[in-house]
């Protein structure tokens, strides 16, 4: 027998409805911790999004944050914010910092002469200093981008609640839109405690997340779906088990490479978009538990009409578990 | 097992080669690109080419495929503004130009209406003062005399302007079909002359496109500095000849009725009032070229048409001795006095100009003036260094990333993870290939999108794979557990990608620039990884069951 490196063993038969509640009660906490995260601490919110301006400067000298912070108070900004930045990937003499300003006051569109004086005040500090990108953000078009991500979201889930209704069975889209909303928020959770900037891109990550969460789910209740017809007469819980444990192979696996490729990404990608990798992975961890843990114990709380079988959901359903 | 029939057999392989092919032209990116550039010249130039473009020319054959994928200005480096048109300044242009007319027509029923006389009024809108009660009837139907259908599918009946009465005034402004259809001309015109600006700077593939009513996006892949661009694109360069009234150092002069207190270029404190109307306007140019004075200085040449020449000939030919003004976007360039008269039509604008600055200005007054003033809300400017950087820690990662799945794949499945690793290369290949193709957009986010794919296109395989050990375990023999393998793994597979493509899709939608950039390889990559896993993968495994005809298999 050749080797085979194996994530999960051949026969699993694992209880996964053993600590329901508590997944359920552990679940519930860190949504509500993470919406009053949201709350409390606010999103760290990109220029997409509050308008405003970020410049990215790069040096052959370290950055002294001080120093530029003390050239930019002369010019009446109001809030300015300094981050050096680091990465792996940078040179040893590859010195970068992002600057931000917020939008300014009375003014709808771009000021460039604001973004002149700058350039100037931080070359003054630094004559070496470049300015490798330069991104401003009227407060008008920040609006509207706010009210086109949250239409993204939303328009994602119906589309994916429709459709999943269509293929399978409403208590089904149920169980998956509700997983769906408890990644998004778990993630936008994390986003909000360590205050990582959160702009259109981490958008299109969390919509990624959307779709990858679902592909796992749909491949459990695909598998549920079949196993229903095959024995018509296990309980209900006994089949969700079996079909959990019969993808559990397939689920670690896909996670597994996905995973493997986005750290990757993660520690190789740079800088610029590692807020959008960084989501992406963390989603996808969540997004995996989810299928698992959430999904498809939603549709048990709900029930399926399972017409063929006349006796459904009696109370020796939940106690005919020989795991 | 039921082999697939060979027709299928040859397609799948076919459309395989094909991804390759067409993929492959991007491995020597720089090189295609420069032979590209080069050809387009060539061709633009009717066919002759310099010893230095056919070099370029050289650099790849004419007849291998040359579609290169774009990169998106995060990873070429470039300027990208969102401008909005002010669309209200024509609604104040064309009040101004009805006055005289509508004067005309007033003055025409004079023993009626009495006296005439504008009325300071907010902008967009034009009202006219009578002095006679009785008139009022009478001034409404002339002035409505004036008013022309409007030609909009919207707008059938309705005229273009609205006249109404309030005691003895007359106000008039346009009517709301008037209004849109002049709101899209104006978007359309700016549209043109911003592209004309764009192309006389000559740089490469600039995206120009009008986004929601009143917005026009400018993308410009390549230049190091958004300032220069928004300089040329949003400077009106509105130019109008205008008879001098006087000059004053004062900043609070009160120019007086149709008069107008506009500001020197060059020397400050000092201020013009000029007449309103000018006695001609930069729509009537021909023609504009840098060059010098006769004291070599920078300057610009101009040429009128011939009903601008007439005029221009006309005005000097009464004025000489009296100083008029170049106005360009209500500043004076700079007043001259008429020496003599100037019948040709053509003439020279003078000031203190760099020389780049005479070059701009030729190049704005040959593009024409914007209908109307744009100001930018959105600006992003990423410099080429840091789009290289992007490209090579993206390369880095989906190196990295598709090794270390390679070897996963490998070591979970043997045999079949090598199937699902030429696959899984055949794919990234077919991503390329279909982005070169229809001429897609690399962004940042969308070499993420296909890491990401990396990661998910083994998907596909490993639910197919799962499923045959399983059928394997229920002692199915080789090519019948194959066969409902795939039959039994198709549905989950389908319902799984059509609902991430889903998400693509309304990424897709609602996104722009890098979002969009990410939602297209996504997508791409979500059906080119249902095709190799399902069908290319089969193939393979197909081929080699036949070739080796196994007994057993271990998946």
């Amino acid at each position: 027998m050749a080797f085979r490196l194996r994530l999960a063993p051949e026969n699993t038969n694992i209880n996964f409805f053993a600590y329901q509640w508590a997944m359920l009660v552990t679940s519930c906490v860190m949504m509500a911790a993470s919406v009053a995260l949201w709350a409390v601490m606010g999103l760290n919110f990109g220029i997409d999004f509050q308008g405003g301006t970020t410049i990215r400067t790069e040096s052959n000298q370290a950055v002294d944050v001080g120093a530029y912070r003390q050239a930019l108070t002369g010019l009446d900004l109001g809030d300015v914010s300094i981050t050096e930045v680091f990465d792996p990937t940078f040179d040893a003499d590859q010195f970068v910092a992002q600057v931000r300003i917020a939008a300014q006051d009375g003014s709808e569109a771009v000021t460039p002469e604001t973004i002149q004086a700058v350039e100037d005040a931080l070359k003054a500090v630094d004559p070496s200093i470049t300015f490798p990108s330069v991104e401003s953000v009227g407060p008008k078009v920040s609006g509207e981008l706010i009210w086109s991500a949250i239409l993204a979201v939303l328009g994602a889930s119906g589309a994916i609640l429709i459709y999943i209704w269509l293929r399978f069975e409403w208590q089904y889209a149920v169980g998956a839109v509700a997983a769906l909303v408890h990644d998004i928020i778990i993630t936008i959770g994390v986003f909000a405690l360590f205050q990582i900037k959160f702009d259109l891109a981490i958008v299109a990550a969390l919509l990624t997340i959307l779709g990858y969460s679902i592909n796992d789910t749909v491949v459990i209740f695909d598998r549920l779906r079949e196993n229903l017809i095959k024995y018509k007469t296990m309980p209900l819980r006994d089949v969700m088990n079996l079909s959990a444990n019969e993808t559990l192979s397939r689920t670690l696996m896909t996670t597994g490479t996905t995973l493997i490729a986005l750290i990757a990404m993660l520690i190789f990608g740079g800088d610029v978009i590692r807020g959008f990798v960084f989501a992406i992975t963390f989603g996808i961890v969540i997004g995996t538990y989810s299928s698992v843990y959430i999904a498809k114990n939603l549709v048990l709380m709900i029930g399926l009409d399972r017409t063929d079988k006349p006796k459904k959901g009696t109370p020796d359903e939940y106690a005919n578990i020989d795991a | 097992m039921n082999a697939m029939p060979l027709w299928k057999r040859v397609i799948i392989l076919a459309i395989c080669a094909w991804g390759v092919v067409a993929a492959a032209p991007n491995l020597n990116y720089t090189n295609i690109e420069r032979h590209n550039d080069a050809l387009a010249a060539v061709e633009a130039a009717g066919g002759i080419a310099t010893a230095e473009q056919q070099a370029d020319l050289d650099l790849w054959p004419n007849w291998l495929p040359s579609n290169l994928v774009n990169l998106g200005l995060d990873l070429r480096g470039g300027a990208h503004l969102l401008a909005e048109v002010k669309v209200e300044d024509v609604y104040k242009a064309r009040m101004d130009s009805l006055w005289p007319e509508v004067r005309d027509a007033l003055r025409d029923q004079r023993d009626v209406v009495g006296n005439v006389r504008r009325l300071p009024s907010p902008e967009g809108t034009l009202r006219v003062a009578i002095s006679e009660a009785g008139g009022v009837a009478t001034a409404l139907q002339a002035v409505r005399a004036l008013a022309t259908p409007v030609v909009s599918l919207t707008g059938v009946g309705q005229n273009d302007i609205d006249v109404s009465a309030e005691g003895l005034e007359i106000v008039i402004q346009l009517s709301q079909a008037e209004r849109a259809a002049t709101d899209d001309r104006t978007i359309q015109q700016s549209l043109e002359i911003v592209r004309r600006r764009v192309d006389e700077v000559g740089t490469r593939e600039p995206t120009i496109q009008r986004q929601g009513a009143d917005r026009i996006l400018i993308q410009v892949p390549g230049i190091g500095s958004a300032a220069e661009l928004k300089a040329l694109i949003g400077t009106t360069a509105k130019l109008t000849f205008n008879p001098v009234i006087g000059r004053t150092s004062d900043a609070g002069a009160s120019p007086g009725p149709r008069n107008l207190l506009l500001p020197s270029m060059d020397e400050a404190g000092v201020y013009y009032i000029v007449e309103e109307t000018p006695v001609v306007t930069g729509e009537e140019l021909v023609d504009a070229q840098p060059a010098f004075d006769q004291n070599n200085r920078p300057a610009v040449n101009f040429r009128f048409n011939p009903s601008g020449a007439r005029k221009f000939g006309d005005y000097t030919a009464a004025n000489i001795g009296a100083p008029f003004a170049i106005v360009l976007d209500n500043e004076v360039i700079s007043a001259p006095v008429i020496q003599s008269h100037i019948p040709g039509g053509s003439g020279i604008i003078t000031g203190s100009f760099t020389v780049e600055q005479s070059t701009e200005l030729a190049v704005l007054l040959r593009a024409g003036a914007l209908p109307a003033e744009l100001t930018f809300l959105e600006e992003r400017t990423i410099g080429p260094e840091l789009g290289q950087d992007s490209i090579d820690a993206g390369k880095t990662a989906a190196i990295i990333a598709m090794g270390a799945v390679v070897f996963f794949m490998i070591a979970c499945y043997g045999m079949f993870g090598t199937f699902a690793t030429i696959a899984l290369g055949i794919n990234v290949a077919l991503i390329f290939g279909a982005l070169s193709t229809i001429g897609g957009t690399l962004t940042l986010p969308g070499i993420a999108g296909i890491v990401l794919t990396i990661g998910m296109a083994v998907d596909a395989n490993v639910l197919v794979f799962e499923r045959i050990r399983e059928e394997l375990r229920n002692a199915k023999l080789p090519g019948r557990a194959i066969q409902l393998g795939y039959e039994k793994a198709m549905s989950a597979i389908v319902d799984a990608n059509i609902t991430t493509f889903i998400t693509a899709t309304v990424l897709f939608a609602v996104g722009s620039g890098p979002v969009r950039g990410f939602a297209i390889t996504l997508g791409i990559g979500i059906l080119t990884s249902v095709f190799t896993a399902l069908f290319v993968t089969r193939v393979l495994v197909e081929m080699w069951i036949g070739w080796r005809r196994p007994k057993t298999i271990i998946v």
